[in-house]
């Protein structure tokens, strides 16, 4: 009976272990083969960088979506990274554990706040405060970058604070032995072995802004154009898709589960890479 | 014990199976323009008060998924607010049952109160920039839209005619968030259904006609809509019914009360 029971409960485990796998492996066949044959029947080339979208005209150009995109990301990271790292620092080093004991869950918290909060926010005070201090329609690829460097923090904060505190107190103590300074033992020494870490959380950070929709399709004004300056409205991927779904019919509505697959290749892409850092980082030791 | 909560909880089901199929209600799906969703629910619930053998849903979806789901017979009546239906809606049997207008609205801080069709044609292809070309302040102007699809923008673009617009338009994907994003941006302008503007807006007129029920009724109003209800075949049985509730003086009188235009 015991035995019995002992394999039922192995087989329910594997069964649900493969699900996630085999959704993660579903979703992704359902993607590809829902947008691929309109990437190859339209061309990648002129998919990729043309830049008029007007699905009702038949003219698919994403690259403004993708410019959009990558300086949206580009530009979280300039919000997000400095201040998530430097906090990531300050907690770790600075804080007492008791102390961090208290904020490091409630930076965490932060990623449990929905994203539609966030846009809201950024709807209701950021935006009018950047059409009236420095001019433009206020919805804008500036709005959408602060509110997603605020987004990734979380991320950013927890993965270094964890892999600042990998690094062994032996460290420390031979560089404060050497007669460096606090400052000098932090960024030469721990900053430094726990660089790996550090920038993997940026990464994943990075894969979150670039995959965030419902506060970037709030706060971004969705003009679909090549932004000329930060004041300007844009419209990433993730917005284009979600906009324009419920509407779509026939080859506009590929020409979204395209843009789905383009988005796809580019968080794969960044996921790897920050697993292959975090790798690299347990290999050392 | 595991057994009884079983027994039980399939007992439960079973009660509420039979006392769900035990008035054999008739069932009716709408779905499509969510523009007109709202105005469906409160007929439906009027409909339903009296006639307590049918049931009717309401969904949403947007025009285009009106016409798909009439086609498909994923609902029996399809909602669509397009000036021309499209190709494939031709196997269909299309009943205009409301008119509904679309309003240009602008901030409440703006001073313009009118535009002529060719100022809001060149506005929105971006030809006139600035308020002060149209008699405002000296500001640029913010264009805000609707996404590639929505019926209102098709309604639109082919009643004000000629409009490619401008790259620099903002989008925005209902009627609602058009209307908060008007009401934070003392430069936008952009338009929405005449059954949804409040305070927080202002409708401007359009060659000198305000949007008001009358005006539209009247005709003077030109960017006016029909809202189409789509049946597969002559519509029969519970879906005649109830269209011809709606047709009627006291549905079209609730359509009217509640902010659109009868469709007589």
């Amino acid at each position: 009976m015991s035995l019995i029971g002992e394999r039922g409960v192995r087989r329910i485990l594997a069964v649900t272990a493969f699900s996630a796998i085999s959704a993660l492996l579903l979703i992704a066949l359902f993607i590809l083969n829902e947008g691929l044959p309109f990437i190859f029947r339209y061309g990648l080339h002129d998919f990729l960088l043309k830049s008029d979208w007007d699905p009702q005209a038949g003219k698919f150009g994403i690259y403004p979506m993708v410019a959009a995109s990558l300086w949206v990301t580009f530009g979280a990271m300039v919000v997000g990274a400095p201040l998530g790292v430097a906090g990531a620092i300050f907690l770790s080093e600075f804080v007492p554990k008791s102390v961090m004991r208290v904020i490091k869950p409630t930076i965490e918290l932060l990623a449990a706040i929905p994203s539609v909060v966030y846009g809201f926010i950024g709807v209701m005070v950021l935006a009018p405060l950047i059409r009236t201090q420095l001019g433009g329609p206020g919805l804008s690829l500036l709005a959408a970058s602060i509110i997603l460097g605020i987004m990734i923090l979380p991320t950013v904060i927890s993965i270094s604070i964890d892999s600042i505190q990998a690094v062994p107190q032996s460290y420390r103590e031979g560089s404060l032995a050497l007669g460096a300074t606090t400052w000098q033992t932090i960024h030469m020494v721990t900053v430094r072995a726990a660089k790996s870490g550090i920038i993997a959380s940026i990464i994943l950070g990075m894969g979150r802004a670039i995959g965030e929709t419902m506060a970037v399709i709030m706060v971004a004004g969705n003009a679909v154009k090549i932004p000329h300056s930060a004041l300007d409205s844009v419209r990433s991927l993730t917005a284009n898709i979600a906009l324009e779904m419920s509407y779509a019919t026939g080859l506009h509505r590929q020409a979204l589960f395209a843009t789905g697959v383009i988005l796809f290749v580019v968080i794969i892409i960044l996921n790897s890479f920050a697993i292959v850092v975090l790798r690299k980082r347990v290999y050392k030791k | 014990m595991f057994r009884k909560t079983i027994g039980l909880f399939s007992l439960a089901i079973v009660v509420l199976l039979i006392a769900g199929c035990g008035k054999n209600k008739t069932s009716i799906t709408l779905a499509g323009s969510t523009a007109f969703q709202p105005f469906a629910e409160k007929l439906a619930e009027q409909y339903m008060s009296t006639h307590a053998n049918v049931s009717i849903t309401v969904q949403g979806g947007g025009s285009a998924v009106g016409v798909q789901s009439a086609i498909s017979g994923a609902a029996q009546i399809g909602m669509a607010d397009l000036v021309v239906l499209p190709e494939e809606a031709k196997q269909l049997t299309p009943t205009i049952v409301a008119r509904d207008g679309i309003a240009l609205v602008l901030n409440p801080a703006n001073k313009v109160i009118n535009l002529t069709m060719q100022q809001v044609r060149e506005v929105f292809n971006g030809k006139i920039k600035n308020w002060k070309e149209v008699g405002g302040a000296d500001s640029p102007i913010t264009v805000v839209s609707r996404e590639a699809g929505s019926g209102t923008r098709s309604s639109f673009e082919q009643i004000v005619t000629e409009i490619s617009l401008t790259k620099d338009a903002l989008i925005q994907d209902s009627n609602g968030t058009i209307r908060e994003t008007v009401a934070n941006d003392p430069n936008a302008i952009g338009y929405l259904s005449h059954g949804l503007l409040n305070e927080k807006i202002r409708a401007i007129k359009i060659d000198d006609q305000e949007c008001t029920t009358e005006l539209i009724t009247a005709g003077k109003y030109k960017i006016v809509r029909p809202i189409f209800l789509l049946v597969k075949g002559d519509p029969q049985g519970e879906v005649k019914n109830f269209i011809d509730y709606i047709l009627s003086a006291e549905g079209q009188n609730t359509i009217k009360t509640t902010g659109l235009i009868p469709a007589k």
